[in-house]
């Protein structure tokens, strides 16, 4: 039961009408583990995420959700296998936060359990005390974390999150990663610019050069100073903080590094 | 955050229309009361019972199934184009009705022609926009949302403004007699319900709508949030979007074939609804088509006392006694 994929790449690529994002990518998430995907801005990490999700085709290749490929896979089916968090939500119309959470058990429904499991959520993300406020009233940080405990109360195997810790101070940076990290029975992809948050989130992780360049592997083997300082053309190095580790991202040699590499 | 439960409003919103219906049959040059109107509509012969039968029951079932169908479509769009401005007007769908009835007027012709002109003109224009909208209609990536809704909404817009181009056209080259029937025509009017037929097929099809769209209604929930959200959580999207344009747009249509283009009902009684009862779309297509029926027959029968015996256009009315209550709920809140 353990080894069984959620999520299946196989030569996957994709494509912008300008160049190529992804060029035959090989990838196989399974249960427990949580990929963190990082890369340039405009990379392809949203894109990957709405591929996978089933929201846009892919241009070449194959996304299989378990067995299945995806464009297989009717909406109502597909909200039981995965969920999306994207960079984009909008509230046009007035909405409390309890409601909105509960549009994850759409499939469901079941509103009884439905409505615990969404309060369950908004506990754990700091945000049991919005319930009832109006979504539109909120602040992007408090709304961000609604967002993430509406992904995750759809209660799916499979997570995508597109940068889920955006708008968040520090401590609920780290209460966002924390509560993601706990996630042991599902399988994440998450894309995040903070190196360090992830760093402490993933078991993997997939860097995106946009340019058809990819490297997906085991977090310790691929997030290290070299290949990080090479995929966002700015040195990046390793420090040692009361005992800790932690990546440091050099001021002002952006220019030389980049041509070493390319 | 509904602030009035759900079963309350529709009993309010219930017994309102029912009081509206019986305003309206017993208001007029001959006033008559209830008793009379009760023998009446059980069949007797009892005084009246000619005017209640004969005139005022088609005008007051017409008028409440002009509003019914204006203030559904009126809150499919808003929520499908999450545009809260959306009205039924906004695709163009009554404009198509009003050239071709507008041009059946202008020749002269009987009411039924105009009537048979207003549907083919509204069909007409329905394909219009599906035919130049196909792409965003159809399109099969989900995550093309929002630009889809978009692209319908301005193909929609767009073809409202040629209509109403071609309107001006009839108008300035039509008879000078026959004018003055056309532009009431344009602003919304009952007079010319005086069969019991049209209406109750007006009826049935609104009631077959509001069957249709409350099945989606729970699906529309979420696609009021976006349609990338609603597709992620399990709303088949584009299927959805394509079906309930289409209710929208036949309930526009008969709306328009029987009254004329009535004015803001469409725009204003799912607003009112959702001030007072929250918005949940199950609650508010069926809440905000007995509030636009009652609304309409309830201004209708003004427009035909007030300045009686002279009749207003009942799209004057709904304007002027739905801005001031808008307006107050607005700033009451």
């Amino acid at each position: 039961m353990e080894d069984i994929a959620l999520l299946t790449l196989r030569a996957l690529s994709l494509r912008t009408p300008q160049r190529c994002l992804v060029n035959a990518l090989d990838l196989t998430v399974r249960r427990g583990e949580r990929w963190v995907v990082l890369g340039p801005n405009g990379a392809g990490k949203s894109t990957l995420l709405a591929a996978i999700a089933g929201a846009r085709k892919g241009d070449g290749g194959e996304i299989l959700i378990g067995q299945t490929p995806v464009q297989d896979l009717r909406a109502d089916e597909l909200a039981r296998d995965r969920a999306l968090l994207t960079d984009r939500w909008t509230d046009p119309f007035a909405s409390s936060v309890l409601d909105t959470v509960l549009t994850a058990r759409f499939v469901f429904r079941d509103e009884g359990h439905g409505e615990a499991v969404a309060r369950g959520w908004l506990d754990r993300l700091d945000c049991a005390q919005l319930a009832d406020r109006d979504v539109r009233r909120l602040s992007r940080g408090e709304r961000q974390r609604v967002a993430i405990a509406t992904a995750l109360a759809q209660d799916t195997p499979l997570v995508l999150l597109d940068e889920p810790t955006a708008h968040q101070d520090p401590r609920h940076q780290a209460m966002v990663v924390r509560e993601l990290a706990a996630l042991r029975e599902r399988g994440l992809v998450v894309t995040l610019h903070d190196l360090n948050a992830a760093a402490r989130l993933a078991t993997h992780a997939l860097l995106l050069w946009g340019d058809g360049r990819s490297l997906p592997g085991l977090a310790a083997e691929v997030l290290t100073p070299p290949t990080l300082t090479d995929l966002f053309a700015t040195p990046v190095s390793r420090v040692e903080v009361d005992g800790e580790s932690v990546f440091h991202v050099h001021r002002g040699m952006a220019r030389e590094a980049r041509p070493a590499h390319e | 955050m509904p602030r009035v439960s759900p079963a309350l409003t529709l009993w309010a919103l219930l017994g309102a229309a029912l009081l509206s219906l019986v305003f309206a049959l017993g208001a007029g040059s001959v006033a008559i009361p209830l008793p009379d109107i009760w023998a009446s509509l059980r069949g007797g012969s009892g005084p009246g019972a000619d005017i209640v039968l004969g005139l005022r029951v088609p005008r007051a079932l017409s008028g409440f199934a002009v509003g019914a169908a204006l203030a559904l479509s009126g809150a499919l769009l808003q929520a499908l184009l999450r545009n809260p401005l959306a009205d039924p007007y906004v695709l163009g769908i009554s404009g198509g009705a009003a050239v071709a009835a507008l041009l059946a007027l202008a020749l002269g012709l009987p009411a039924i022609a105009v009537q048979g002109a207003a549907i083919g003109g509204a069909l007409m224009t329905l394909m219009l926009l599906f035919l130049l909208a196909r792409r965003a209609l159809y399109s099969t990536s989900a995550a093309q949302g929002e630009q889809a809704t978009g692209a319908v909404l301005l193909t929609g817009v767009m073809l409202a403004s040629f209509a109403a181009a071609l309107m001006s056209l009839v108008l300035a080259l039509a008879p000078d007699g026959r004018l003055r029937t056309m532009v009431f025509w344009l602003l919304g009017d009952l007079a010319g319900a005086t069969h019991v037929w049209p209406a109750l097929i007006t009826l049935a099809l609104v009631g077959l709508t509001l069957v249709l769209a409350r099945a989606d209604a729970r699906a529309l929930n979420l696609m009021m949030r976006g349609d990338l959200q609603a597709y992620t959580q399990g709303v088949r999207v584009v299927a959805i979007r394509r079906r309930l344009i289409l209710i929208a747009a036949v309930a526009t249509a008969s709306a328009v074939t029987l009254g004329g283009a009535v004015g803001f009902v469409g725009f204003v009684a799912p607003h009112l609804v959702r001030m007072v009862a929250g918005n949940d779309q199950r609650v508010v297509l069926p809440a905000a088509m007995l509030l636009g029926g009652a609304l309409v027959v309830t201004a209708d029968t003004i427009a035909r006392t007030a300045f009686a015996p002279l009749q207003l256009p009942v799209g004057v009315l709904t304007a002027l006694i739905g801005v001031p209550v808008f307006l107050w709920f607005l700033g009451r809140r």
